[in-house]
């Protein structure tokens, strides 16, 4: 295993993820490669978003989650002692199914993550450079100080990927990002993604098949394993044309075909 | 699961197999038109080739349908391109059919230069390899697939003989060039619809495998043609 390379930013090691007693994802090892966006698919309580949510140390605002095994990130183990998983969350972004700005301003939804992370730049520049870069600049520049509860999903999903590159992460995870918004939206969102890509790596987990065929570069494919734990794992990960063409593993072939899930 | 898409996905198979047995017919009648130099039977063939553009065309058009509202992938998705493949095979190996019907009527009233005694077997052996071909791809039946190709070699070798046997007229008397000429233009159209078989027969193991590979590659046809 080459925890170094450079290529990769995100490095899972025999990862396993237990609520309590239940284990809910077993023995992932995956790679995460850097400005590339990669895919999570899988049918509903396989495990997807808690896969997703392990790579920022999120599960832990769950009580009683834990995570066994490593996840490597710019080869240094999230999960080793001493490790603020507060500033993990500051280098591994997320945005969530449902947009959630703040009630607060436009402004303000960019600024304050910003100013808690100690940014003391010019802060008018930093929330034109975020919105611009989420697609969003145009639509809101001259309604700053409106409430960011004010805009319309797609625009809020857009205003929630601004606040998270506000902070200057290097991965920003989306969980579903698209599954609340309206077609035209959900475009924006994708192609946002792709311009997003050349400077960040994204992981997404989504329902949507077609969605993962038409973003990502990488798809995971996640199942319950089968000795009845209902623990999921990653069954099948490569190349996303591969895995919507000729995929190596059955189920993934039946999952992607519609004939199972 | 999708028992819809499935039984649209069988009807789509009927149809070019449908499309395969009309290219099937036109190929014997086509010859046994020439061989009888029945003018009738030829101008039949240009009727039946336009019911194959248009079989082909009702099934591109119905792989269009179901890629666009049911999303297929992976062996689905496979399936469908090969299947647009294929009924362009088909519709390509039914104008030879038509080139050979045109030949006859070409013709007009001159006489064959010489009996047609090999031509329609290569017809025979053609069709034979066809309808074998098509029905192993329906079936998705890679390993019959991987076996068919090997006959072209004796559609070769029958070519092989028309040619060196209609070059002996030539020589022996310049004026048998133009109705030499035709036949051999026949010969190479059934040389051409035999080497298609193998085309379907690739798509056959493509379907299956999802390796898309030449079963006889050019480079082993540049090789056999430098001996």
């Amino acid at each position: 295993m080459d925890t170094l390379d450079n290529r990769y930013v995100i490095q899972a090691r025999n990862l396993g993820i237990y609520y309590g007693d239940f284990k809910a994802v077993t023995d992932v090892n995956m790679d995460i490669e850097r400005n590339k966006i990669t895919a999570i698919i899988g049918p509903s309580g396989c495990g997807k978003s808690t896969l997703l949510r392990a790579f920022n140390r999120m599960n832990e605002l769950v009580p009683g989650a834990r995570a066994e095994g490593q996840v490597f990130f710019d080869g240094e183990d999230l999960y080793a002692k001493g490790v603020d998983p507060v500033e993990v969350r500051h280098r591994i972004g997320m945005v969530f199914q449902k947009p959630n700005p703040f009630p607060k301003s436009i402004y303000e939804n960019i600024a304050w993550g910003a100013r808690i992370h100690g940014f003391r730049g010019n802060m008018d520049k930093l929330v034109e450079h975020s919105l611009r870069q989420a697609a969003l600049w145009d639509e809101v520049k001259d309604i700053l100080h409106r409430s960011g509860l004010a805009l319309s999903g797609g625009q809020q999903q857009r205003l929630c990927i601004a606040r998270a590159i506000a902070v200057q992460p290097e991965v920003i995870l989306m969980d579903e990002p698209a599954s609340a918004l309206d077609p035209i939206a959900t475009l924006k969102i994708e192609e946002l993604m792709q311009d997003l890509k050349k400077d960040y790596t994204i992981v997404i987990v989504t329902h949507n098949m077609q969605q993962a065929a038409r973003v990502s570069d990488y798809t995971a494919m996640m199942m319950l394993v089968n000795d009845g734990s209902r623990a999921g794992t990653v069954i099948e990960f490569g190349e996303t044309t591969k895995i919507f063409t000729r995929p190596s593993d059955k189920r993934t072939e039946d999952y992607v075909t519609g004939r199972f899930g | 699961m999708r028992k819809s898409f499935e039984s649209d996905i069988q009807h789509l198979k009927d149809e070019l197999l449908l499309l395969g047995s009309m290219v099937e017919q036109s190929t014997l009648d086509a010859v046994e038109a020439l061989k009888k130099r029945d003018l009738q039977a030829s101008r039949r063939i240009y009727e039946t080739d336009l019911k194959i553009n248009a079989k082909r065309y009702a099934i591109e058009e119905q792989v269009m349908v179901l890629i666009a509202t049911q999303q297929p992938m992976a062996h689905d998705l496979r399936l469908l391109a090969s299947i647009l493949e294929v009924a362009g095979e088909l519709e390509r190996m039914g104008d030879y059919a038509k080139g050979i019907a045109m030949i006859n009527l070409r013709m007009g009233e001159q006489p064959l230069l010489k009996p047609l005694v090999d031509v329609p077997r290569m017809a025979q052996i053609g069709t034979s390899m066809l309808h074998r071909a098509l029905t192993a791809f329906v079936n998705e039946d890679a390993e019959t697939a991987r076996q068919i190709p090997a006959e072209d070699d004796e559609v070769d070798l029958l070519y092989n003989q028309v040619y060196r046997e209609l070059m002996t007229f030539v020589l022996e008397n310049p004026k048998n060039i133009e109705r030499a000429n035709w036949l051999l233009w026949v010969a190479h159209n059934l040389e051409r619809l035999a080497d298609r078989v193998t085309n379907i027969c690739e798509r056959t193991i493509f379907i299956v495998t999802g390796e898309i590979k030449e079963i006889k590659s050019s480079y082993d046809e540049l090789k056999e043609n430098s001996n």
